[in-house]
């Protein structure tokens, strides 16, 4: 733990706000777009390429004064299923968000079938979860399955 | 997003459901001229041509009395324009009381019944769901057994794309059957219902022979087209093509309340001589989606 928390001072230390980490490097750019962090006003850095003792590259995004409800980032279960997310207040942890598949996914992801509707109209995508143990979810509209390794995000 | 009443998939409808749609249906059967509709206009949007279903909702709406607007072929119509289903939608929901549709594009009926003030019918959305035809099977079903419980129902040819063999599953799951899947390996039943079966405790085997033995104790026989689009590798389609041909001989000792069903057309699949058989009820079973289709139109219209 000592080790990790001196590799973290590599980035800026937060004093309010929330910290992903433990996000496969090649992952950050995805999840970073997948949380829309791009329009976030707040001050957000990250960290790329570090070293880790669980994943071979980890990245870490930390984002000042700002605290992620786990409706917000529960989408990130899809793409770094083993992401630890922690909110900081006053320097110290106060809270470890739990990262759970969400019922519903709206919009982020884009479905597989080319015949489906969603790919030939413009209007939003949505997943429901049917069985969040195996990663299925099934397309509200053509009712296709599809499991977390297959899902595409959207552009 | 706006809510109303609409019929997309079969799942949504539950036993007590299906039953009371049946029992509709049953009364439009004794009686199919009922002006019950005058004064309403039922639209019916065929972005993809079916002759067949179309005629048969049609003629449901004249014998309720009510008017039909609509198109039948979307090159004609301002889809090829350009105009999304959305407005397309908005549009005829602004005339009709009702809007049967018709689509090739999968899930266009569940977007449509979203954005539409007045009830969505799918009659047909690509590989997806075809509701009304799954209820017209039940009432087929219902009408030959006496019953829809505890049948031993045998689904014969796709069952991998066939649309019609999974919405019959996911009904008949009600009625506590016995299924038997005969069907070419390439064509076999997705692993997901059988899961789903498995979920249910509803009992099933799987073979790829059509034989005198996999049919002798069905309740029904229920066949489908072996399509040839459907095979990447078209030596396999040669070899399974006449290995699933219902004859006469096929059907010497099967029982005798047994009822061959099969959501046509067919290409095949069944010889012409089955036609004069009394177990043969597909043509029946076609004519039976007059009174469902009444019987679904009525439901949502609240009449
Ligand atoms: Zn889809």
């Amino acid at each position: 733990m000592g080790q990790d928390s001196s590799k973290e001072m590599k980035v800026a230390k937060l004093c309010n706000g929330t910290v992903i980490d433990h996000i496969p490097s090649d992952k950050l750019f995805k999840v970073i777009s997948l949380l829309g962090l791009e329009h976030f006003s707040n001050q957000v850095t990250f960290g790329y390429n570090l070293e880790s003792k669980k994943i071979s590259k980890k990245a870490i995004i930390k984002i000042s004064d700002r605290f992620l409800q786990p409706e917000e980032v529960n989408k990130v279960a899809l793409i770094a299923p083993k992401a630890k997310i922690v909110i900081i207040r006053d320097y110290e942890v106060a809270e470890k968000i739990q990262l759970e598949l969400p019922d519903e996914i709206c919009g982020d992801v884009k479905c597989l079938n080319p015949k489906c509707i969603t790919n030939n109209e413009p209007m939003k995508t949505r997943f429901i979860a049917i069985n969040k143990a195996k990663g299925l979810f099934m397309c509200h509209y053509c009712e296709r399955a599809v499991s977390t390794e297959e899902m595409l995000l959207k552009e | 997003m706006v809510s109303t009443k609409s019929l997309v998939s079969i799942s949504q409808y539950d036993k007590e459901k299906i039953l009371s749609i049946l029992d509709r249906a049953a009364q439009f059967e004794q009686n199919p001229n009922q002006k019950i509709l005058e004064g309403k206009v039922v639209a019916t949007l065929f972005f993809e041509p079916s002759t067949r279903t179309r005629l048969s909702f049609e003629t449901a709406a004249n014998r309720l009395g009510a008017r039909v607007i609509g198109f039948c072929d979307a090159s004609t119509s301002s889809t090829t324009k350009g105009e999304t289903l959305k407005d397309t939608i908005t549009i005829v929901s602004n005339y009709a009381d009702v809007i049967v549709m018709r689509h090739f594009i999968e899930g266009a009926a569940r977007y449509a019944s979203e954005i539409s003030k007045v009830p969505i019918i799918n009659a047909g959305d690509g590989a997806n769901q075809h509701p009304t035809q799954t209820l017209l099977d039940l009432y087929s079903i219902k009408k030959t057994q006496g019953r829809l419980d505890n049948l031993k129902v045998a689904m014969v040819g796709d069952l991998k794309y066939g649309r019609t063999v999974h919405s019959l599953i996911n009904a008949m799951s009600h009625f506590n059957p016995t299924f038997k899947f005969i069907s070419p390996k390439v064509l076999e039943i997705p692993s997901s219902y059988k899961l789903f079966c498995d979920e249910k405790g509803i009992k099933y085997e799987e073979t790829s022979e059509l034989n005198e033995e996999a049919i002798a104790d069905a309740d029904i026989l229920y066949m489908t087209r072996v399509q040839k689009e459907r095979f990447t590798d078209l030596f396999e389609y040669e070899k399974v093509k006449n290995v699933y041909v219902l004859t006469n001989k096929l059907l010497e000792g099967t029982k005798d309340n047994l009822k061959i069903l099969h959501p046509l057309p067919r290409v095949g699949e069944i010889a012409d001589e089955v036609d004069e058989n009394p177990k043969a009820y597909y043509f029946q079973q076609a004519q039976n989606g007059l009174y469902a289709r009444q019987a679904v139109i009525c439901d949502l219209l609240g009449v």
